[in-house]
C-alpha cells in the first residue's frame, strides 16, 4: 500500500548514471579525479580549505573567498539545501568548490533550489567523490597553491591535464585586485535607525549589516574606494572596516584613507583588522595555509579569556611594526598569529575573526554591542 | 594560572557493577580521568565495587578500594585517606549521587573535603527538576511545561490540564529507570506507582511530549575562567520519545543548518554556563525541524555514555580534560593530547561521519519485552567510522553483531510504528521493497535525510545485480559501507572470491586518522579507520609487533571483563617493549582509548576487517584468546588464512569447543564428565535423555554464555524445548547433558605454558549446580570443597590444559558431587572470572598469559607450581538487569542473565560475601520481615534459616504450608489469590525487606512465584531464589549484624590476618 511507484522507477538507475567528470589540478602538478557537478567550466583560483561542519551556504557566498577554490574538510555536503536565509552575498564568490559527498536530494523546511542546481545557474564548477582529506593535507604541508578545476561535458579531461596545469601556474593571486570585483557599486543604505554608520565595502559579509541593523544602526555601505571626504558626506557616528578577499598588500591607499577617519570611532574586521594594521604602521604577511574555520581559538589578552571563533583569512598582520600608540588585543591560541588590535586611546579596534559568525559560533557578537556603545 | 598547589591527594569514585544504563564508559573515564590526575602529581583514591575495571587497577591508581558505593563505606574511606579533595562527575549517576548524598551528611565538610570541578550547586541546578526548570526560566530557554510532582495528587492535577500522551520520569535515577510515555490514563497511573517508588528522593518529572521531534546532544566543556567550548554535537536518528542510549546517534549532527546548530549551541553555552559546571557537561535538546522552534530536554552535569562516545568520535579525551580543569587549570593552559602541539581550548573538527548503534540483550532474554522508549535496555553500543553516513552505517551494522534481524512483512509496519530494536531491519527491508520514504518518516518520526540514506544504502544492491561486476560497482559498493560477504550474498558468490576480486582491481581499504581537526594539523597520536579512498595515512612500523582482537559492543555473556584483559595484554606487549595493534568497535571502553595500544584501529571485528589491517601492517601474529567469543570466532578463518594465531592453537580450541571431541580427550586422561550426548532431531534427543536419565541439561552448540540453555526434567519438556527454543539440524546439533544435582559448581582460572599450569584459584560458587557461571556468586578459596577434591581439581586442570596445549589462559568448570569431581567444560582463553581472580590474588593473570604467548616460560617469571596463598575470603556478587525488562523473570538457570559484577573481600567469607552483594547495589536489611515462599524440597532445609532470622529480630513471614515447616513464631500470609494478607499485599505496605522464594522445578514459571518476584524487583527487595544462596546469605547477616564491615585497600588484603 505505500508502494511509491514513481521513486521506485526512479531509483531504478545507477545513482551515478550520466554524470559529469571533472578534474581538480594543483600548481605542483597533483591531480585529483571526481565527479562533476554544478557548471560545466574550467577555472582557476587558489586552493584553500575550511575546517566548518556546517554553513556550506554561508561560505559559497561570502565574497572573501573570491578568487578562491574551496575544499570542504567536513565530507558531506548540501544535506539541508540552500535558502535566502543563508545568504553573505547576493551570489556565489568562490571559483570552484570541493567536496567528498554531494547530497542530492536536499532535506530542509526551508530548502529551495539544491546545491548543484544553484552552482550550475551561477557558473560555479564543483567537484565531488575525491579523497578531500588528501587535499587538505597536501595544503597543510606544501601550503595554499594556485589551481584549477573543471567539469567536462564529455570525456574525463585527460587532454586537458597539461592545460590545466599551465593555467593553475600562471595565475598569481596576490596580485588580483578581488576586492574591485565584489565590491558594491554605489553606496547604498541599510536598515533605519537613530544611529548611521558607514561600512567600506571590501567584500562584506551581509551578517555585519544584519548585526548593526538589529542594533537599531543604519548601516551606509561605501564602495571600497570612497574616499574619507565621501564616506564624512553621509555624517557617520561610526566606520566599519569589513571582510573582504585578497592580499591586504594592494590597499595600502585604503589603509591611507582609514587613517583619515580616526577622529571617528572605528571597527575593523578580517581584511578591516588587516587594512587597520597597516593604517597603524604595521605590515602584513601570507599564512602557510591560512585559518579557515569556525573553531579556532583566540585568546582575549585583556579578559585572559578564550574565545571560539570563525576564521576566513590567508593573511595575518605582523606585530612588530605596529604604532607604540596601538596595542594587540587577542593572540590565536594556536599559532599565536595576531587576531585583534586596538588603538590606546582612540575608539578603533579591529578583529581578525568574524563576530558575525555566519557560519559558526556565535560568541563573539558582543563585540557589535561594544561597538554600538562607542558611537 | 598555575593549576592548585593545595590539592594533592583526590578521591575518584567510580560507578560500580554493569547495569543497562551504566556500563564500561565510566571505567573509561575514570581511568583517564586517575591518569591526568597523576600527569600533574596528584595522588589518587579510588574506590569502586566492580573488580573488572582498569581504574581499581594498581598501575592507574595509587590507592585502590573495592568497596561497596555506599555513603557510610565512603565515609570511612574519607575518614582514613584523608584527601583533600574528591571528584564525582566520573562514576556515572552512582558517583553523583553519593557525593550528594556525603555533601548533604555533612561528611565533605567534617573531613574538610573539597567537591572538585562541578560542584554541588551546580549538580543541584541540573539535577533537581524544580531548580533546574527555575532556572531555564530564568536564563529564557524553552522547557517543556511540566511539574516535579512529589505526590500522586500533584501529577493528577498536571495531567488534567494537558493532554496524553505525558513523559515521567522519575528524579535522581540512572538511564531513565522507572521513566515512561504515559499515552493514556492507566499507563499513566502505573507509571506514577513506579516513579515514585524508584525515586531516591519520591519525585517525578510529569512532562508535556515532545514526541517526534527530532534529538540533538550538545557535549560541552567549561572551565573556572568561564572558558567554554563545544566538543561535539550529535543527532539522534530515532526521534524524541526513544531514549538517547536506545537511539541510533550520529556525529556530527546531519540535518541541521549552520544557524540551527549555532542556536543550540550558544543555548548549551548559555547553560553551561549558568549552571557554573567546571568539567564536561551533555546537554540535550529536542528541535521541531518543521517550526525550528526547540526546548531543553535535560542536562547530565557530569561525563556519560554520550560523552564517551563523543571522546572516541573526536579523539578529544573528554575525561582527561575535565580532570584537570578540577585542578584549576584552564582549557587553554592544557594541551590536546592528540596532536600534542594545538591547545586543548578548541572545538574538533570532524572529516569523517560516525555512527553508533545500540546492543540490546533480548536475544539473551527473549520474555522482555523488545519495545524501545525512554528507559534504557540495551546494555552496549557499536560505533563506526566512514567517509559518508552510508559507509558509518554499514560498518556499524555489522559491527553490533546480530545474529536474527529478518522481520517477517506484516510485522514490518508494527516494528516502525511502535519501535524495536529491529526497528532499523524493518526499514531497510521496506525501502528494499519499495515502501515511500515519506511514509516510513511518518510512522517513524525519522527524519526524511536518514531514510534517504538507507535508501541509498540499500540501492547498492540493485546496482550489484544490474550492472556488470567490474571495479566500478565494487568500489561504489565498498565506498557504501558493503562487506565482501554481502556483496557475495547479493550476487551469489564466496566472500572470498569477492576479496581476491577486489584485491585484483585495486579496491582496497587506506586508513584515515582521527585526529580531532580534520587534517588541518599534524596529529601524532595513531587512532585510524578505513575507508576507500586514495590516501593511506597509517605507515606501519619495523618494529615487533601483536594485534589484538576486541570483543565489540557490551552484551549479557561478553561484558567489559573481556575488554579490561584486552587491556591488559596490550599493557603487557608494551611492558615487553613488543608494538601492541588494537582493533575494536565499543566507544565505551578502556581498550578504545587512544593509548591504551600503540596504534587502535577502530573497526568492525569480522574476518575481512580483521584481515585487511592485518595485511597491512603485518604483525608477527595475533591474539584471540581475550576477546570473547567474537575473537575466538574468528580465529579459524585466519588461521587457515595463514595468519599465525599466537597462543593456544585453533586444534585446541576446537577440541575445547566440540562435544565430541572432548569427550573422547576426557576419556583418554580418565577425567570424569557427567553423562552427555548430542541429537540432530528430536527422536535422538529423546533417546538420548531416556539413556542418560532426567533431569538433563540442553543447548545448542556453540553459543555464547548459555544462550538457549535450559534444564528439562521430563519428556514433555524437551519437546517444546526441541520444538520451540532451538533449531536443531545435522548441522547444528542440541548437547545434552546429565544435570548433577544438589552438587557445588566451582571453576579455575590459569595460565598455561606447553609444561605447566599456574592456576590463579578454584572459585566456588555459592549457588547450587545449575545456575550459569556468570551468573553465580564465587568465592575464592574453597568454602566448602576438600582438599583432596581441591588437588583433584588442580591435577585435572593441569591435564586437561596440557593435552590441549594450551598456551596462555584457560578457564575449566567444575561440578562436584559427594566429593566426586565432573568436568563441565574448558575454554583455552581469557574468561569472565579473569579480571575478578587477578584483584581477589593480586596476580596479574592476563599479563603472565600474555607474558607466556610472547615464549616467557611460567618458572621464568615468577608463576610457581602453587596456587597464590590468600589470607582473606574474596566474592564475586553479581547484577542483574531485569529492572529495566519489564516482563522478565529474575530466575536463575543455566542461561546466563547478568550484566555486572562486584566484588567483596573480607578475612570470614560471610562477611566477604555481605559485601559483595552490599556491592552489587542490594538493599541487605538489617532488621524488618522476611518472607520465605519455598519449593517442595527447601522448604524442608529451611527451619534453620527462620530460626536464626527470628533470633536477630526479623519478622518471618509465610504461608501456612511452609510455615508448618519452618517453626514457631511465623506470621502467616494467605496465598495471593485467597486474600490479604498475602506477600504482594505486604511488601507493598512496606513490612517486607527481603524474599527468599525458590522456584518450582522447570522454565515453566509458576505465575505466584513471577508475581512475587516481579514485586521484589520493582520494590528494590531483594528476592534470593536459590536456597543455598538463601543460607549463605542468614549466614552473612548473621555475621555482620551489629559489627561494622570490614575496609581495606586492596593491596591489603588478608594482611591483618598476617601480621
Amino acid at each position: 500500500m505505500f508502494l511509491d511507484l514513481k521513486n521506485f522507477l526512479a531509483r531504478g538507475f545507477s545513482r551515478h548514471d550520466g554524470e559529469k567528470q571533472a578534474l581538480l589540478v594543483l600548481s605542483d602538478g597533483t591531480v585529483f579525479p571526481g565527479r562533476g557537478f554544478g557548471a560545466s567550466a574550467r577555472k582557476v583560483g587558489e586552493a584553500v580549505f575550511t575546517t566548518n561542519m556546517t554553513g556550506y551556504e554561508e561560505c559559497l557566498t561570502d565574497p572573501s573567498y573570491a578568487g578562491q577554490i574551496l575544499t570542504m574538510t567536513y565530507p558531506l555536503i548540501g544535506n539541508y539545501g540552500m535558502s535566502r536565509d543563508w545568504c553573505e552575498s547576493s551570489k556565489m564568490h568562490v571559483e570552484g568548490y570541493v567536496i567528498r559527498e554531494l547530497c542530492r536530494e536536499p532535506r530542509h523546511v526551508k530548502s529551495g533550489k539544491s546545491l548543484q542546481r544553484r552552482m550550475e545557474e551561477e557558473g560555479v564548477p564543483g567537484i565531488w567523490g575525491l579523497d578531500t582529506r588528501a587535499v587538505v593535507r597536501k595544503i597543510r604541508s606544501s601550503g595554499v597553491m594556485p589551481a584549477c578545476i573543471a567539469v567536462f561535458d564529455k570525456g574525463d579531461g585527460t587532454a586537458e591535464k597539461g592545460e590545466m596545469l599551465e593555467l593553475a601556474k600562471k595565475l598569481d593571486y596576490s596580485k588580483i585586485n578581488f576586492v574591485e570585483k565584489v565590491s558594491i557599486g554605489k553606496a547604498t543604505s541599510f536598515g533605519r535607525g537613530r544611529k548611521r554608520v558607514v561600512l567600506i565595502d571590501y567584500g562584506v559579509k551581509m551578517g555585519i549589516v544584519r548585526e548593526m541593523n538589529k542594533r537599531g544602526v543604519e548601516v551606509v555601505v561605501v564602495p571600497w574606494n570612497a574616499s574619507a571626504e565621501e564616506i564624512l558626506a553621509f555624517s557617520p557616528k561610526g566606520i566599519i572596516a569589513c571582510n573582504g578577499p585578497g592580499d591586504p598588500a594592494m590597499l595600502m591607499k585604503q589603509s591611507d584613507e582609514l587613517k583619515k577617519l580616526f577622529h571617528l570611532p572605528i571597527f575593523g574586521i578580517c581584511l578591516g583588522n588587516q587594512l587597520l594594521g597597516q593604517a597603524a604602521g604595521a605590515k602584513t604577511y601570507k599564512l602557510k595555509f591560512g585559518h579557515r574555520g569556525g573553531n579556532h581559538p583566540v585568546m582575549d589578552l585583556r579578559e585572559k579569556k578564550v574565545i571560539i571563533t570563525t576564521q576566513n583569512h590567508g593573511y595575518a598582520v605582523d606585530e612588530k611594526g605596529l604604532g607604540k600608540e596601538w596595542r594587540v588585543t587577542h593572540t590565536n591560541l594556536t599559532d599565536g598569529t595576531v587576531e585583534g588590535i586596538a588603538h590606546k586611546e582612540l575608539p578603533i579596534f579591529a578583529v581578525q575573526y568574524h563576530p558575525e559568525a555566519n557560519p559558526g559560533p556565535c560568541d563573539s557578537k558582543y563585540l557589535f554591542d561594544r561597538f554600538v556603545a562607542m558611537i | 594560572m598555575p593549576k592548585r598547589s593545595d590539592v594533592k591527594k583526590v578521591l575518584v569514585i567510580g560507578s560500580g557493577p554493569i547495569v543497562i544504563g551504566q556500563s564500561a564508559e565510566f571505567d573509561y573515564s575514570g581511568s583517564q580521568a586517575c591518569a591526568s590526575l597523576r600527569q600533574e602529581g596528584v595522588k589518587v583514591v579510588v574506590v569502586n565495587s566492580n573488580p573488572a575495571t582498569i581504574q581499581t587497577d594498581k598501575e592507574i591508581a595509587d590507592i585502590v578500594y573495592i568497596e561497596p558505593l555506599r555513603a557510610d563505606f565512603l565515609e570511612r574511606i574519607i575518614a582514613k585517606e584523608k584527601p583533600d579533595g574528591i571528584i564525582a562527575t566520573m562514576g556515572g549517576q552512582t558517583g553523583l549521587n553519593l557525593a550528594v548524598e556525603l555533601y548533604e551528611k555533612g561528611v565533605l565538610e567534617k573531613y574538610g573535603v573539597e567537591l572538585l570541578g562541578t560542584g554541588i550547586e551546580a549538580i543541584e541546578k541540573a539535577e533537581d527538576r524544580g531548580k533546574f526548570r527555575a532556572l531555564m526560566k530564568e536564563i529564557n530557554e524553552p522547557i517543556p511545561d511540566s511539574i516535579a510532582a512529589n505526590t500522586v495528587e500533584e501529577a493528577e492535577g498536571f495531567a488534567k490540564k494537558h493532554p496524553f500522551p505525558l513523559i515521567l520520569r522519575p528524579a535522581y535515577t540512572l538511564g531513565g529507570t522507572g521513566g515512561g510515555i504515559a499515552r493514556n490514563r492507566p499507563e499513566f497511573e502505573a507509571l506514577l506507582e513506579l516513579g515514585f517508588t524508584l525515586s531516591p528522593t519520591h519525585q517525578i518529572l510529569v512532562e508535556e511530549s515532545v514526541l517526534g521531534w527530532g534529538e540533538f546532544e550538545y557535549e560541552m566543556m567549561r572551565d573556572k575562567f568561564d572558558n567554554c567550548i563545544t566538543i561535539c554535537n550529535m543527532e539522534n536518528v530515532d526521534p524524541m520519545g526513544v531514549h538517547t542510549g536506545e537511539s541510533v546517534v550520529v556525529a556530527p549532527s546531519q540535518t541541521l543548518s549552520d544557524d540551527e546548530h549555532q542556536i543550540l549551541r550558544s543555548a548549551a553555552i548559555k547553560i553551561i554556563r549558568a549552571l557554573g559546571i567546571e568539567g564536561g557537561c551533555n546537554i540535550q535538546f529536542a528541535l521541531n525541524q518543521k517550526t525550528g522552534e526547540y526546548i531543553v530536554v535535560e542536562v547530565n552535569p557530569r561525563l556519560s555514555r554520550s560523552s564517551a562516545l563523543a571522546s572516541k568520535a573526536t579523539g578529544y579525551p573528554i575525561a582527561r580534560v575535565a580532570a584537570k580543569i578540577a585542578l584549576g587549570l584552564g582549557l587553554h593552559e592544557i594541551k590536546n593530547a592528540v596532536t600534542k602541539t594545538t591547545p586543548a581550548a578548541f572545538e574538533p573538527a570532524l572529516d569523517y561521519c560516525v555512527v553508533k548503534i545500540p546492543r540490546w540483550p533480548f536475544d539473551k532474554i527473549p520474555e522482555s519485552s523488545r519495545v524501545i522508549g525512554t528507559q534504557m535496555k540495551s546494555t552496549g553500543e557499536t560505533m563506526a567510522i566512514g567517509r559518508t553516513f552510508e559507509e558509518a552505517f554499514g560498518k556499524a551494522l555489522r559491527s553490533v553483531e546480530m545474529k536474527k534481524t529478518k522481520v517477517e512483512k506484516q510485522d514490518w509496519e508494527r516494528h516502525m510504528t511502535a519501535p524495536t530494536d529491529l526497528r532499523l531491519y524493518a526499514i531497510l527491508d521496506a525501502l528494499r521493497a519499495g515502501w515511500d520514504r515519506k511514509k516510513i518518516s511518518e510512522m517513524t518520526n525519522i527524519h526524511l535525510w536518514f531514510l534517504d540514506r538507507f535508501a541509498d544504502y540499500v540501492d547498492v544492491e540493485r546496482s550489484l545485480k544490474r550492472e556488470v561486476f567490474g571495479r566500478e560497482v565494487l568500489l561504489e559498493a565498498k565506498r557504501m559501507g558493503y562487506s565482501d560477504e554481502q556483496i557475495a550474498a547479493v550476487i551469489g558468490q564466496e566472500a572470498e572470491m569477492v576479496r581476491q576480486m577486489r584485491k585484483k582491481h585495486g579496491v582496497l581499504p587506506v586508513y584515515k586518522m582521527v585526529d580531532t581537526c580534520a587534517a588541518e594539523f599534524e596529529a601524532k597520536t595513531p587512532y585510524y579507520y578505513s575507508t576507500y579512498e586514495s590516501e593511506n595515512e597509517s605507515v606501519p612500523s619495523e618494529k615487533r609487533k601483536v594485534l589484538i582482537i576486541g570483543s565489540g559492543p557490551i552484551r549479557i555473556g561478553q561484558g567489559i571483563e573481556f575488554d579490561y584483559c584486552c587491556c591488559h595484554a596490550a599493557f603487557a606487549l608494551r611492558e615487553m617493549g613488543i608494538e601492541s595493534i588494537m582493533v575494536n568497535n565499543n566507544p565505551e571502553t578502556v581498550s578504545t582509548d587512544f593509548d591504551t595500544s600503540d596504534r587502535l584501529y577502530f573497526e568492525p571485528l569480522t574476518y575481512e576487517d580483521v584481515m585487511n589491517i592485518i595485511e597491512h601492517e603485518r604483525p608477527e601474529g595475533v591474539v584471540v584468546q581475550f576477546g570473547g567469543q567474537t575473537s575466538i570466532n574468528l580465529a579459524q578463518k585466519l588461521s587457515m588464512n595463514g595468519v599465525k594465531i599466537l597462543g593456544t592453537q585453533m586444534d585446541g580450541i576446537d577440541v575445547a569447543e566440540d562435544r565430541e571431541k572432548f569427550k573422547v580427550l576426557l576419556h583418554e586422561l580418565g577425567i570424569r564428565q557427567p553423562e552427555n550426548g548430542t541429537a540432530t532431531n528430536l527422536e535422538e534427543a529423546l533417546a538420548v535423555a531416556e539413556r542418560i536419565g532426567y533431569p538433563i541439561v540442553v543447548r545448542p552448540s556453540y553459543v555464547i554464555a548459555g544462550r538457549g540453555m535450559m534444564i528439562v526434567y521430563d519428556a514433555a519438556e524437551m519437546k517444546k524445548y526441541i520444538g520451540e527454543a532451538v533449531d536443531v539440524s545435522e548441522k547444528k546439533p542440541v548437547l545434552i547433558d546429565k544435570y548433577i544435582e544438589r552438587a557445588i559448581e566451582c571453576e579455575i582460572d590459569g595460565v598455561a605454558d606447553s609444561e605447566h599450569l599456574f592456576v590463579g584459584g578454584i572459585m566456588e560458587h555459592v549457588e547450587r549446580a545449575g545456575v550459569h557461571s556468570g551468573d553465580a556468586n564465587n568465592v575464592v578459596p574453597c568454602v566448602r570443597l576438600k582438599k583432596e577434591v581441591q588437588k583433584q581439581i588442580l591435577d585435572f586442570s593441569e591435564k586437561i590444559a596440557l593435552a590441549l596445549e594450551t598456551v596462555g589462559a584457560i578457564n575449566i568448570q567444575y561440578v562436584v558431587q559427594d566429593d566426586v569431581v565432573f568436568v563441565l567444560e574448558a575454554n583455552p582463553r581469557g574468561s569472565r572470572t579473569m579480571p575478578f581472580l587477578s584483584k581477589a590474588t593480586g596476580v596479574p593473570l592476563v599479563k603472565l598469559a600474555m607474558q607466556v604467548i610472547m615464549g616467557k616460560k611460567l618458572k621464568d617469571i615468577g608463576a610457581g607450581a602453587d596456587m597464590p596463598k590468600m589470607n582473606h575470603y574474596a566474592v564475586k556478587g553479581v547484577v542483574f538487569p531485569f529492572l529495566k525488562l519489564p516482563g522478565s523473570d529474575t530466575v536463575l538457570g543455566p542461561e546466563m542473565k547478568s550484566t555486572g559484577e562486584s566484588m567483596g573481600a573480607d578475612e570470614q567469607f560471610p562477611r566477604a560475601f555481605m559485601k559483595a552483594l552490599l556491592g552489587a547495589n542490594l538493599k541487605i536489611p538489617e532488621s524488618g520481615g522476611v518472607a520465605i515462599s519455598l519449593k517442595d524440597g527447601d522448604k524442608e532445609r529451611a527451619a534453620p534459616l527462620a530460626v536464626a532470622l527470628q533470633k536477630m529480630g526479623f519478622d518471618v513471614y509465610a504461608t501456612p504450608s511452609t510455615a508448618m515447616q519452618l517453626g514457631k513464631d511465623i506470621i502467616l500470609l494467605k496465598k495471593i489469590d485467597e486474600g490479604e494478607p498475602n506477600i504482594l499485599s505486604e511488601i507493598k505496605k512496606g513490612k517486607i525487606h527481603l524474599v527468599f522464594n525458590t522456584p518450582k522445578k522447570g522454565k515453566v514459571a509458576s505465575t505466584d512465584g513471577f508475581r512475587i518476584r516481579r514485586a521484589c524487583l520493582e520494590h528494590g527487595i531483594p528476592c534470593i531464589t536459590n536456597f543455598e544462596a538463601c543460607e549463605a546469605l542468614v549466614s552473612a547477616i548473621e555475621h555482620s549484624h551489629g559489627k561494622q564491615q570490614s575496609l581495606e585497600r586492596v593491596e591489603d588484603y588478608g594482611m591483618a590476618k598476617k601480621k
